[in-house]
């Protein structure tokens, strides 16, 4: 259904461009050839809007542009236009996502295949830009597929398998696509952009079938049911997640085939863990000081690995749980909170826990909240993290606290 | 261990909170025998929508752990009694797309009873009420639909009326001095209304009804389907165009084949096709496209679409030729256009009848005057009508505690 297909720069192969990981969504969705998309302006999410704004301006994309008067309309305005057969991008960050949360909520059901950008931001109260996760965890329940990036790379491939994935049949449902504001947002890097010619061999042009709105297919969408239809509905959304894990495994590698790079394991990237004692687990940008940490202290001999996990929803359990029963202790490090949860953890880490329950080997698992609202994780917070899972792998035993760091104590 | 179970069967809006204060008083009554009991209610589609049959439920029972037994359900699948306070459902109850037609009678259990309002002879009620395979108790209270749960309604006593006859009906539960009790110091306070209760309870009238006796139509039913067969993305086809009648003329749109509304119907327009000037109005105004258009360009009401809204009679600028008619007269859904083709001058006769019937055409939910149904009840009272008392229902108590 895509239209816009005349501007697309015929180059044969990939130019390196220096773009912020906002800029590198931009770039993917004028190869994807996206039809419309909608803005309404909050940091740090803006910075793609512009970008794209600037493609369409420049003619380099062809789309409607449709500034909202807010994110509730900005997410229903692509909600019937994807329905009507048009590729969609809308996006948000923190409590302008959080005000969309009634178009959110209907756009798995009605299997809209959106992809969205959340560019992660605390949510108020204080007024904040900077970085925490519970912004788009607000949709982890619901049937959003979500995912968290850590480079301008992987965004803008990310977003190419996105649509791939978003628009299989099989699927039908929405994905957000995570970046950590300011860190991936506004951090410019050096990035890989493939010719159009590669991204039309890999992405086939959205085709809505059978649950196309128009004149000559004539459908009722979203009608009123009673209680004889709604688990009937949610039992489908839980099939279509279900598929989606098949999806992602063929889309990455295709991608892998037709650009020659891209992850073997789309679920998570696991950096130095085949020897590792501690394996830290976290998403999003908090990868850059756990790595350079592992590195220093792989230097002074301690054996540690990172589980940089991206895809959240659908989860991948039994790759996860295989991957970190090899450890003798599990560090899950949150960018996010959730109050009075089991032992006070944050979202990632008790997802971890209900993962590994049925393990034949479960570690110790060590939890940990950090960074938030943007705050720096440090070289220190990471050796720091390090020392107290090596001192539960002394004693065995998870420990059922919950350690802040990096907060002024 | 035992309990008593009771469904009251109303239309939305008009009889909502009329249902709800039957179903208190039932568990208000049963609780002066020592029972326990709840009152709660139910609903396919809203009650808050005029005329759409909803449920409220009364279940009393000995002890608290039975009363939980029948509680762990969402609603009752059987009722020892129904009890219905708008004759025009005697013809069942349709409050959702793929329910079907449910006769009035289907949850009551064999040997149970249908307690109904109705000025109604039996044997013109049980034209329209299904057969059943057990026999049953049709006990009937003579009274006209009531409105007195709307504010803006005079008192007719009808709840404290349906509580009398439960006393005869269900003595082991209700006993009448439990409900006199009930009603003179709790939520209504009031002797005129422990007086209704008592005349009910004289004035109750009952028929054993045999099984197979009744409305022989089959009702119409539907499968639900299953999770993977029905359309993904919340969707569901649409309605098709529809085709023109005979020799390619006039037009008959597609309909929702599952769900007809026509239960939500306590009016039905009347066609007098003789003075029919073809003006369309009808048609146009129509909010559930039920007008068929004929040949010959007149405009026959599909009774299988038509929720009796009466705007058609507002819109038609001839003098009687669309007349709203109660519901209750009629027996069948027949086309009225096939009527009149086959035989004019029969079909004359028939429409005079119906259009000419006092009782029948005038408003029997909403009114054409302020006052009508003051009027009505009074004129009611010799065939075991209420006085009419001043105030609002279950406002004037002392001992009202909510």
């Amino acid at each position: 259904m895509a239209v816009a297909t005349k501007t697309a720069p015929a180059v044969a192969e990939d130019r390196e461009l220096l773009i912020s990981g906002s800029e590198a969504v931009a770039e993917a969705l004028a190869l994807a050839d996206i039809d419309v998309v909608t803005a309404y302006p909050i940091r740090p999410y803006d910075t793609v809007m512009q970008a794209i704004a600037k493609k369409i301006a420049n003619g380099q994309l062809v789309a409607e542009y449709i500034v909202a008067e807010g994110e509730h309309s900005q997410f229903e305005v692509v909600k019937h236009a994807s329905t009507v057969g048009a590729r969609v991008f809308c996006g948000s960050s923190g409590v302008g996502w959080a005000y969309a949360m009634e178009c959110l909520v209907v756009t798995p059901p009605l299997r809209v295949p959106m992809v969205a950008m959340v560019g992660n931001r605390a949510l108020d109260d204080p007024g904040a830009f900077g970085v925490e996760h519970n912004d788009a965890l607000f949709v982890r329940d619901l049937g959003w597929m979500l995912v968290w990036i850590d480079s301008s790379q992987e965004a803008l491939d990310t977003t190419l398998i996105g649509y791939r994935l978003a628009e299989d049949r099989r699927v039908f449902l929405p994905l957000a696509i995570s970046a950590d504001g300011a860190f991936l947002t506004h951090s410019q890097a050096l990035t890989l952009v493939p010719p159009k010619a590669k991204v039309e061999r890999f992405l086939p042009p959205y085709n809505r079938g059978d649950l196309l709105l128009h004149p000559d297919n004539p459908i009722t969408v979203a009608p009123q049911a009673n209680e004889d239809w709604v688990i009937e509905i949610r039992r489908q959304n839980n099939e279509a997640m279900a598929r989606a894990v098949i999806v992602i495994e063929e889309a990455y590698a295709d991608f892998r085939t037709i650009f020659g790079r891209g992850p073997e394991n789309p679920w998570f990237e696991e950096y130095m863990t085949d020897d590792a004692e501690i394996i830290l687990v976290g998403m999003g940008t908090i990868s850059l000081p756990i790595k350079v940490g592992i590195r220093n202290m792989r230097a002074q001999g301690k054996k540690v690995g990172l589980v940089r996990l991206r895809w959240f929803r659908p989860f991948p359990t039994d790759r996860l749980v295989a991957a970190l029963s090899k450890a003798s202790v599990i560090g899950v490090i949150d960018r996010d909170y959730s109050f009075g949860s089991p032992f006070g953890s944050g979202v990632v880490a008790n997802e971890i826990r209900a993962a590994m329950y049925n393990a034949p080997k479960r570690p110790p698992l060590v939890s940990f909240i950090c960074g938030l609202g943007g705050r720096e994780v440090t070289l220190e917070d990471v050796y720091k993290v390090t020392d107290l899972c090596y001192n539960a792998a002394k004693t065995g035993k998870s420990d059922t606290k919950t350690h802040w760091l990096g907060v002024r104590e | 261990m035992s309990a008593l179970i009771c469904e009251v069967v109303y239309r939305g809006i008009f009889q909502k909170n009329l249902a709800s204060r039957i179903t208190r008083g039932i568990v208000l009554s049963a609780r002066k025998s020592g029972r326990w009991g709840i009152a709660f209610g139910r609903y396919g589609d809203s009650p808050q929508r005029n005329g759409i049959p909803a449920k409220d439920f009364a279940i009393v029972a000995d002890t608290k752990e039975e009363l939980e037994q029948n509680m762990a359900r969402y609603e009752p699948k059987h009722v020892d009694v129904t009890i219905c306070v708008d004759d025009t459902l005697a013809k069942g109850v349709e409050s959702w797309a793929w329910y079907g037609l449910q006769p009035i009678n289907r949850l009551t259990l064999p040997n149970g009873t249908l307690l109904m309002t109705s000025l109604q002879p039996f044997e013109d009620l049980l034209r329209d009420i299904h057969k059943k395979d057990e026999p049953y108790t049709l006990a009937v209270i003579r009274a006209r639909a009531s409105f007195s749960g709307l504010w803006v309604y005079k008192e007719d006593h009808t709840e404290v009326r349906i509580l009398g006859a439960l006393a005869k009906i269900a003595p082991e539960f209700l006993t009448l001095d439990g409900v006199c009790q009930a009603i003179g110091e709790m939520e209504w306070g009031s002797e005129l209304k422990v007086a209704s209760v008592r005349k009910a309870y004289e004035r109750l009238e009952a028929r054993q009804i045999q099984p197979g006796e009744g409305n022989a139509e089959v009702p119409y039913a539907f499968e639900l389907p299953r999770w993977w067969e029905m359309r993904e993305g919340v969707t569901i086809p649409a309605i098709p165009i529809g085709k023109p009648k005979e020799g390619g003329k006039g037009y008959v749109p597609e309909r929702n084949p599952y769900f007809k509304k026509f239960t939500t119907r306590t009016m039905r327009p009347v066609v007098d096709f003789d003075t029919c000037v073809k003006c369309n109005l009808c048609w146009i105004a129509c909010p559930d496209s039920c007008f068929d258009v004929m040949p010959d360009g007149t405009f026959d009401a599909n009774m299988e679409a038509c929720c009796g809204c009466g705007v058609c009679e507002a819109v038609c600028p001839v003098e009687s030729c669309i007349t709203m008619v109660n519901e209750a007269v009629f027996e069948d859904n027949a086309s009225q256009w096939d009527m009149w083709r086959k035989d004019k001058t029969a079909y004359k006769t028939w429409l005079t009848d119906k259009i000419t019937n006092k009782k029948a055409t005038v408003r029997s939910h909403g009114f054409r005057f302020r006052g009508q149904y003051e009027e009505e009840i009074k004129t009611d009272l010799d065939a075991g009508g209420a006085e009419i008392t001043a105030g609002i229902p279950g406002e004037n108590a002392k001992h009202k505690t909510i």
